[in-house]
């Protein structure tokens, strides 16, 4: 038996302590946001936070995960109003949007980690996430949108 | 008002029995097949008490207005821009209605394949009718309860109001009494001057769901007792299955099931063996226990390097099928002093949506249900009937929103298999594709060679000669091969026709036992690349700048004003030293593209793209904001299709497997765009795929302005430049 913290909810697992993350969320705990896109950590649909750090669920045993406190898309805020989820409705960033919970969730990390965040910064943190529709400009915008209503929500 | 009863979850089947009985659900049907004047009374499926006026309207007596999207949501935007058309004329607020996908049916929707950009194109007349159509009726149902002019009352956001005594009532009230009217033949249509909704860049009803994973793709889709499967097929299309040791598969827990599948494509077989767990993770753990011998002896392979080879003979010993002549291009080709005879190439490729391929089927006996990421309802309505022999009504197909397309998801191989597997089961299943699978068992988009003749007289074309060596896909589905594909002049802009006066266009007929199918923007994604680095050929031959060479064979009005807007926006003009400046202007699916590359030579080697301008020109459209993101995404996959992937094959296994050696651009690969639209009230064109096309060969025009350097075989690294 496994017990996951997922979104601040304990669930008690019969599984594989092999079975990667991305599978116990999706089907055991029936969170479905968190996304299957290459099983071997090269897009970038399935990150969640781990203790507060970007890791990729399709690589990510579930033994790790084990007593640590997981985020999912579901859980990074309470009414989609996250300043990053913010500032993707803004400007419309999603097409298909099947890859945006793992954009989503690496633009939290980096926003958390670094306010401001300049082109190049962006490029580094979101180089791992893949978009097949080409949404990266609005990526981008949205990214610096979001780092600016981070600093107003600071700010007052 | 006299309908109380609103049972919004009452089930199909018993409201036929309660509509039977008392006809309590009515809908003012208007034929969207045949013309939309005729008023049917009807039952409504879907709701009962609610009032169906046309296949897209549907009005309960809340108020509550259901507009239905026929088509699939790829992220192109169908799910808003077909409510955006509706409530222009409907007079209703966007944040007030509820949208719902239709279910297959085509006797209702019309064509409901989401493809060839045509959603908007091949509908917005109808629905702009249609809605203004219900708008009458419910005015009219207005001023006869208040006994007053039908010309005093107007409607706006879900009511009708009567000016002169500011008396009001909402769209629920009057549904009813509305259903009785008959349907105006000619509604009133408003000019694109008084749109309030289309035409501007209202914010997309379905991002917020895309931003806390609250939306459901065809991979999120759960129902009662689904199984999880998944299916180790032959690596080989037209493969089949010798043996198969299932020992070790059946030994992971949660393996139910391991047994022998088909997966028909078109009047085609490939064979695999499926694993049926009861969660994704056991299934795709028993597939790798699994040990299958395949037999794929008895149908030629091909490798990258021989179908090359291949190609680049037949298109210099053969004329091939002639789809367009005019004039005597062969004659003047054979005298001219100096002429221009390339090939260029270009590769396979997989659509690889961020969505794997997926459906999840349950096979009843006497009818069968699917839910899945489609592009093609219909089609798979015709085939699962066929192959199953299940009336075609009774096979019930539910669109999911799409986690990405691109012409992949118009298949019915997926939904075929997953129907076989549940029939042998019993139970509803969830066939679960890898990356690997959808990468590498195509259908893929055919790599195509061509030949590209052509002279030069006076500055302009005197003779210009096409002719194209690549698998046809119509082939797949019984097209005959005595004919030329007629694709072979897409993305070819159809005012050359006028200014070159002899020219020809072939098809060679080449075939493989390589599956290949649409992918975005279809075969104007590889003939754009040929034909306009050509244009650019030729331009240089004849001394003139390439946007003016342009300029001067492409005389019709709409192409004049597009290349004075590529122009203006660009600078091209004004561009400095050390700036490769490239042009190419395509047409696809009745739209007209232009764009301009800008590249500079990496400092780190090779060179970079700097900026791309695109001005498209669709005629009439919904939203720009969705056309700016369509074109962008289109650019972004451009890049892709010539600079970082392709797929190869070798004895007709793809070489490819993952993301790791079938790249994907990132972000940090991506230059600034700049989409510009043509204001214009000409007759709708496509917006998902124009975009597409224009990009390889103005990024390889720019890369000769810069460097000499001539690309004429996709996919290049820009470091090697």
């Amino acid at each position: 038996m496994s017990v996951l913290k997922i979104n601040g909810q304990s669930y008690t697992m019969d599984a594989d302590e092999n079975m990667p993350l991305l599978w116990a969320i999706r089907d055991i705990a029936g969170l479905t946001g968190t996304k299957f896109g290459c099983g071997v950590a090269q897009c970038g649909a399935c990150v969640v936070h781990l203790d507060g750090e970007a890791v990729r669920s399709c690589v990510t045993k579930l033994s790790r995960a084990e007593g640590k406190s997981i985020t999912t898309i579901e859980g990074l805020s309470k009414n989609n109003d996250h300043p990053v989820q913010q500032a993707w409705q803004d400007i419309d960033v999603p097409q298909c949007g099947y890859c945006h919970s793992g954009q989503i969730m690496s633009a939290a990390v980096l926003l958390r980690e670094n306010p401001n965040p300049t082109d190049e910064d962006i490029d580094n943190a979101m180089a791992g996430n893949i978009c097949r529709c080409g949404t990266y400009p609005r990526i981008r915008k949205a990214i610096h949108n979001a780092a600016e209503l981070q600093r107003k929500a600071t700010k007052s | 008002m006299t309908q109380s009863r609103n049972n919004d979850n009452f089930s199909r089947r018993s409201f036929l029995k309660v509509a039977g009985l008392g006809g309590a659900a009515l809908c003012i049907g208007l034929d969207f097949i045949s013309e939309a004047n005729a008023a049917v009374i009807k039952p409504h499926e879907a709701s009962l008490a609610a009032i169906e006026f046309n296949p897209w309207i549907i009005i309960d007596p809340t108020g509550k207005v259901t507009i239905i999207d026929h088509r699939a949501e790829m992220g192109q935007g169908s799910y808003h821009s077909v409510p955006q058309i509706v409530a222009e004329e409907l007079e209703v607020d966007l944040k007030d209605i509820n949208v719902e996908f239709a279910i297959g049916n085509e006797k209702k929707y019309g064509g409901q394949v989401t493809g060839g950009s045509s959603t908007i194109r091949g509908s917005y007349k109808n629905l702009l009718k249609l809605s203004a159509s219900a708008r009458e009726m419910l005015t009219t149902a207005a001023a006869m309860a208040w006994s007053v002019p039908v010309s005093e009352c107007y409607a706006q956001s879900g009511h009708i109001f009567h000016k002169p005594s500011g008396k009001k009532a909402g769209y629920g009230e009057l549904a009813f009494a509305a259903s009785k009217l008959e349907a105006p033949k000619e509604p009133k249509l408003k000019k694109i001057s008084e749109y309030k909704l289309i035409r501007k860049p209202i914010r997309r009803i379905d991002t917020a769901a895309k931003t806390n994973g609250s939306l459901v793709f065809g991979l999120d889709k759960r129902i009662p007792g689904l199984q999880f499967a998944s299916v180790e097929r032959d690596p080989r299309f037209l493969g089949k299955v010798k043996s198969f040791d299932a020992s070790e598969a059946l030994k992971v827990p949660g393996v139910k099931k391991v047994f022998k599948v088909t997966m028909g494509y078109y009047e085609f077989n490939r064979e695999g063996v499926v694993v049926v767990a009861n969660s994704t993770w056991a299934a795709l753990q028993g597939r790798k226990k699994l040990k299958v011998t395949w037999d794929s002896g008895d149908f030629k392979h091909w490798s990258t390097p021989e179908i090359l080879k291949k190609q680049g003979e037949l298109i210099q010993s053969q004329e091939g099928m002639p789809l367009k002549t005019q004039g005597t291009p062969t004659e003047l080709l054979a005298k001219a002093l100096k002429k221009i005879d390339v090939t260029y190439q270009t590769p396979y490729q997989s659509h690889c949506a961020m969505e794997p391929v997926n459906c999840i089927a349950h096979y009843k006996g006497d009818s069968v249900e699917i839910w899945g990421p489609i592009q093609a309802p219909g089609w798979i309505q015709d085939y699962v009937s066929k192959k199953f022999g299940i009336d075609k009504e009774k096979v019930l197909v539910n669109m999911t929103f799409l986690g990405g397309g691109f012409g992949r998801k118009a298949m019915t191989d997926y939904p075929h298999e997953a129907v076989a597997i549940s029939k042998e089961i019993g139970t509803p299943v969830q066939v679960i594709w890898t990356r690997e699978d959808d990468a590498t068992l195509g259908p893929f988009r055919p790599g195509i060679s061509y030949r590209c003749e052509g002279t030069i007289a006076n500055g302009k074309i005197e003779a210009l000669k096409f002719r194209m060596a690549g698998q046809n896909n119509d082939h797949w589905r019984g097209g005959k091969k005595t004919e030329p594909n007629r694709s072979t002049s897409e993305g070819f802009l159809k005012p050359y026709y006028e200014s070159i006066k002899n020219l020809s266009i072939s098809d060679v007929l080449f075939e493989t036992s390589i599956p290949t199918s649409f992918w975005r923007s279809v075969y104007a994604s590889t003939n754009g690349f040929a034909y306009e680095s050509f244009m650019d050929e030729m331009a240089h031959q004849a001394g003139t700048d390439p946007l003016d060479f342009r300029r001067a064979h492409l005389q019709e009005e709409r192409c004049q004003k597009l290349i004075d807007k590529m122009e203006e926006v660009s600078g091209w003009k004004k561009r400095k030293k050390n700036e490769g400046y490239g042009v190419a202007i395509t047409e696809c699916f009745e739209t007209t593209v232009g764009q301009v590359v800008k590249v500079s030579k990496n400092p780190n080697g090779g060179v970079k793209i700097d900026k791309v301008w695109a001005v498209m020109d669709c005629g009439w459209y919904v939203n720009p904001d969705i056309i700016h993101a369509q074109v962008e995404g289109s650019i972004v996959m451009g890049i892709g299709a010539a600079t970082t992937h392709q797929i190869t094959f070798k004895d007709n296994v793809v070489e490819q497997h993952n993301f790791y050696d079938y790249p994907m651009p990132r972000i940090n690969e991506i230059p600034a765009i700049e989409v510009h639209i043509m204001e214009n009230e000409a007759d709708a064109g496509g917006v998902g795929e124009p975009g597409l096309p224009p990009l390889a060969p103005a990024l390889t025009n720019a890369i000769f302005d810069l460097t000499g350097k001539r690309i004429r075989t996709l996919p290049f690294k820009l470091s090697e430049v």
